[in-house]
């Protein structure tokens, strides 16, 4: 019979594999970047899609907590601005363009791990939204709504009015697509993209954080990259 | 005892016993479970239209821990119940040079006499073995993140991808495989197979029965 004379070749490929396992947490991210760095530009010039299956492809992933994916054109489009505010608005698409623009190039950080790097957004900054209706007394942050009718989110005033914080409505020099959160979505630079709200149908001023959809499951409120939900460094591009 | 049960069917040849179907089975299941849910979790387009992100996560979280589960009962219960499945694990581990001709041949080489599994399933076996406990751990690493260092994460994530893929590939080959080869699937159904079909693609486990009982 073979198991007496053959060589144990399974017990290699397992032990090979443990070893991939270990080695590759521990170096893995280094192998990641360098393979998203290498195979980024490429991914994002293909049209079928079909090298975003390949892992560390630097590649966005879709995420949505809702059933389907929301929807709304950039026509209907309107964004409410209320709360604690002295003038509450209703912004359009072209309403927001009109306001000074602003445009980051910046990595994408997920908080599972993934990272698309050097994202050119372009929108208003959040301060400026906040400043064209008047934030009143008595605010302290701020909360965002998707029109997914479930996601929410929140900044404290302070982060709220980073330079790095804005309501975007263009995502590599193309209108925010409805697959990644069109027509307009909040980026927060600094903080890993679930604090960057997608579907944005509101922005509330409001007299305290309101923790948001993955917060109460377990996330940091404050998710700052790198110094949040876990230790390491890793400072956004 | 495999010889007398063989004995027991003529032109049939007994290849798994209960405990290894079960085993086989519970396995089957729980991979379409834990492999579907991933492509949700993965495959954007697949994404977009599922969404529950939440939900499907859990689906695939405790379909994944639960994997390990059939292995650690099939192996306790094996020893109790005397089930070969002990044996067959050996098998699967050992090569023979038939085997490497086989598979530099790619499985045209017509010389080549195999045992009871043939080298891609030996491949596919090994895989599996290593590849569950790496899922498992990283996996892990993945939902219960608090206590390690980002750069971990991001290693776990990278090497939870590539095997995930790994598997994506094996299980694909493994079920077109079997669905094409009926002999194949009634034995995974009713643990026997066509004598037949054993001397031509699996001689020399057949010759095994042919030794005196």
């Amino acid at each position: 019979m073979e198991e007496r004379t053959g060589t144990p070749v399974g017990r290699r490929v397992v032990l090979g594999m443990l070893g991939f396992g270990v080695g590759g947490v521990l170096v893995g991210a280094r192998v990641s970047d360098f393979i998203s760095r290498l195979l980024g530009p490429l991914t994002a010039a293909d049209r079928t899609g079909l090298t975003e299956l390949i892992p560390a492809a630097g590649r966005f992933r879709i995420y949505s907590v809702v059933g389907s994916l929301p929807h709304r054109s950039a026509e209907e489009y309107r964004l409410s601005v209320g709360g604690l505010v002295t003038r509450p608005l209703s912004l359009s698409v072209p309403d927001l363009q009109s306001m000074p623009a602003v445009r980051l190039v910046k990595d994408f950080q997920c908080v599972t791990g993934w990272r698309v790097h050097q994202v050119p957004w372009t929108g208003v900054r959040l301060a400026d939204v906040l400043d064209a209706a008047g934030v009143g007394p008595g605010a302290r942050a701020v909360r965002f709504t998707s029109f997914d009718g479930l996601y929410t989110e929140s900044l404290t005033l302070d982060q709220a009015r980073r330079p790095d914080v804005i309501v975007a409505y263009a995502m590599e020099d193309k209108p925010v697509s409805s697959a990644h959160g069109g027509p307009v979505r909040m980026y927060v630079a600094p903080m890993y993209g679930y604090k960057s709200c997608k579907w944005l149908s509101a922005i509330e001023v409001v007299d305290r954080v309101v923790p948001g959809y993955w917060e109460v499951r377990g996330y940091d409120v404050d998710a700052w990259i790198g110094r949040s939900n876990g230790r390491g460094d890793q400072p956004v591009g | 005892m495999v010889t007398s049960r063989s004995a027991d069917r003529a032109g049939s040849l007994h290849r798994f016993d209960g405990l290894e179907r079960a085993l086989h089975w519970a396995n089957a299941v729980l991979f379409v479970v834990v492999l579907t849910s991933a492509a949700a979790l993965y495959f954007g387009p697949l994404s977009a239209v599922v969404g529950r992100r939440e939900l499907v996560r859990a689906i695939h979280v405790y379909s994944g821990l639960a994997l390990p589960l059939p292995f650690v009962a099939a192996f306790v219960l094996g020893r109790r119940w005397h089930s070969q499945l002990g044996d067959d694990v050996r098998r699967l581990n050992r090569w023979i040079d038939d085997d490497r001709r086989w598979l530099r041949s790619l499985g045209r080489d017509r010389r080549v006499r195999l045992g009871k599994f043939h080298p891609g399933q030996k491949i596919n076996a090994a895989y599996l073995a290593g590849g569950v406990p790496v899922m498992v751990l990283t996996g892990s690493i993945m939902k219960w993140f608090e206590p390690f260092p980002l750069s971990w994460r991001t290693g776990a994530t990278f090497v939870h991808d590539w095997v995930a893929l790994g598997f994506f590939v094996l299980v694909t080959g493994h079920v077109l495989k079997a669905v094409a080869d009926r002999d194949a699937m009634h034995g995974i159904l009713t643990g026997w197979v066509d004598e037949g079909w054993a001397t031509a693609r699996h001689p020399r486990w057949r010759e095994e029965h042919r030794k005196p009982v």
